[in-house]
């Protein structure tokens, strides 16, 4: 998969920066012409993940970066944050399983929102997760 | 970010979402509905989430907890206007505000529950 443009970076250390990561994604999805579905999907995986960033994972920031594979042209999002990571992200990736009182469906729901969803450096804590 | 407005129409309470609502406000909406509903003696709360571009899985998670909390206060909460997007987005997460009664628009809303409509919502 090839990168296309220089990346770009959203903050994520308030809940105002999770409303500014939203509108990115938004505005680049519907630059490369993504439908209203798969714009509200990726949008929607992106609130959840920078909620997660800022919320669990002591902030961070959102790396936008537009690809190709095989023709298509998409985004990965990269989600960095300073916490202390997630002890089992098999588990944390599990319907149900929450470590806040929710509902458990924040990160397991984001993974059938994309077509990838990765965790880049699983032996690095803080956490990265990416999704394309 | 402003908060939700709420109008008193009659024995009902319309609360609009705006496009792009954040947790402290959606969590601010519902502590402010149910003292509304209580302080109104309200039958019914429609809530509008017709401009809301993005209901995710803590937005949803506040709506039940709405509708839930404004039943015991003896009103019944009907979430209007989900976008067809958004509602696809929430199947897939895995929510569907169950026991949460919709409708597609509020003349919808008020229709079904003109009928004796009573839900568990």
């Amino acid at each position: 998969m090839a990168t296309v443009d220089p990346p770009e970076t959203v903050p994520l250390d308030g809940s105002d920066d999770v409303i500014r990561a939203r509108h990115r994604v938004r505005d680049r999805a519907a630059a490369l012409g993504f439908d209203l579905v798969a714009q509200t999907k990726l949008v929607t995986a992106t609130s959840e993940l920078a909620r997660n960033t800022h919320l669990h994972g002591g902030g961070g920031e959102l790396t936008i970066t537009e690809v190709e594979d095989a023709g298509r042209r998409g985004l990965r999002l990269e989600f960095t944050d300073t916490g202390p990571g997630i002890a089992d992200v098999e588990l944390a990736l599990t319907d149900g399983w929450t470590s806040s009182g929710g509902l458990g469906l924040g990160l397991s729901g984001t993974r059938r929102l994309v077509d990838r969803f990765v965790r880049s450096h699983p032996q690095r804590r803080p956490e990265q997760l990416r999704v394309d | 970010m402003t908060a939700v407005p709420v109008v008193r129409m009659r024995d009902a309470l319309v609360a609009a979402m705006q496009e792009d609502i954040d947790d402290r406000t959606a969590l601010e909406l519902a502590d402010r509905l149910a003292g509304e509903v209580a302080a109104h003696g309200a039958r019914l709360v429609l809530l509008d989430v017709s401009a809301a571009q993005v209901v995710d899985s803590f937005i949803s998670r506040v709506i039940v907890a709405i509708a839930r909390v404004c039943r015991l206060l003896g009103a019944q909460v009907t979430v209007v206007g989900i976008r067809p997007a958004v509602a696809i987005t929430l199947v897939e997460l895995g929510l569907s505000l169950d026991g949460v009664r919709t409708a597609l628009t509020i003349d919808d809303a008020l229709t079904a529950l003109g009928n004796g409509a009573s839900g568990d919502g």
